[in-house]
């Protein structure tokens, strides 16, 4: 399946940057039944990255719990305008996607 | 000369093409080898979760900050957020209590990122939330009851 772009925004103020990060994935939990009464099986994502150029600043590891196209935000120290974010995410499925923006 | 170039690229299937996509910065070595915790996310109760996690007896503290809403209308997408004011922060983990896999997930922060981290979560049923911060090696927690008047799994 081709996967949609993440929306990413990152914005520095006072020396703190805060990135959001809309995700475009089903994050099916493997518990529900379609029409015909089969389970759906389980797709997810289960690790995500966010790099500040190339420094990580967050990792993360996500169950079936996280909503369907999953939204996050966090913030880290430092960050300039026009410095690059970079966050990969990766599923259950082995699928991967990484998506680029630039702090605001 | 194709054919050389042929089998110049099957050989270099696996373990090079890996190294190459490492280098070339589009597989991270630490997103390829993520080891995700599957007992961790597999548990199906708070006391398996925090086992999973290396997580001994949590203590209560109110320096852990829950955000979440009293009661959520549409279990499939609450909004929860976590922040901490105590020191040296390097994971922190969201539990909700009786949903199938109770662990929803876990962040590990490098040194200068903030404890403070929200994302949105599927409830199937109305439950204890609890999330879970690890500082300077200790574990600490806190807990919230979210009402679900309508369950996130199973639609």
């Amino acid at each position: 399946m081709a996967t949609n772009p993440m929306k990413i925004r990152a914005a520095s103020k006072d020396g703190v940057t805060e990135v959001k990060v809309l995700i475009s994935h089903d994050m099916e939990t493997g518990q529900r039944k379609d029409a015909a009464g089969a389970v759906i099986p389980a797709w997810f994502i289960t690790d995500l990255t966010a790099k500040h150029n190339d420094k990580v600043v967050l990792t993360s590891e996500f169950g079936t719990s996280i909503s369907k196209n999953p939204f996050l935000a966090f913030r880290f120290k430092g960050g300039a305008k026009g410095d690059k974010i970079v966050v990969s995410w990766k599923d259950n499925k082995g699928e991967t996607r990484t998506d680029e923006a630039a702090i605001a | 000369m194709n054919n050389q170039r042929r089998n110049v690229l099957k050989s270099g299937s696996g373990a090079a093409l890996l190294s190459v996509l490492a280098a070339a910065g589009i597989i991270t070595p630490g997103v390829a080898l993520a080891d995700w915790n599957k007992a961790a996310f597999d548990a199906k109760s708070m006391a398996d979760t925090l086992k999973a996690l290396g997580a001994t007896a949590p203590a209560d503290s109110k320096d852990v900050q829950l955000t979440a809403p009293d009661i959520a209308e549409n279990g499939a997408v609450v909004p929860i957020g976590v922040a901490s004011t105590l020191p040296n922060i390097t994971m922190v983990a969201i539990m909700i209590e009786k949903n199938p896999s109770t662990l929803a997930a876990s962040f590990t922060l490098p040194a200068g990122t903030e404890p403070n981290i929200q994302t949105r979560v599927k409830m199937g049923q109305t439950s204890n939330v609890f999330a879970v911060v690890k500082s300077d090696g200790k574990f600490f927690m806190t807990s919230k009851e979210v009402k679900v008047t309508m369950g996130g799994c199973g639609g």
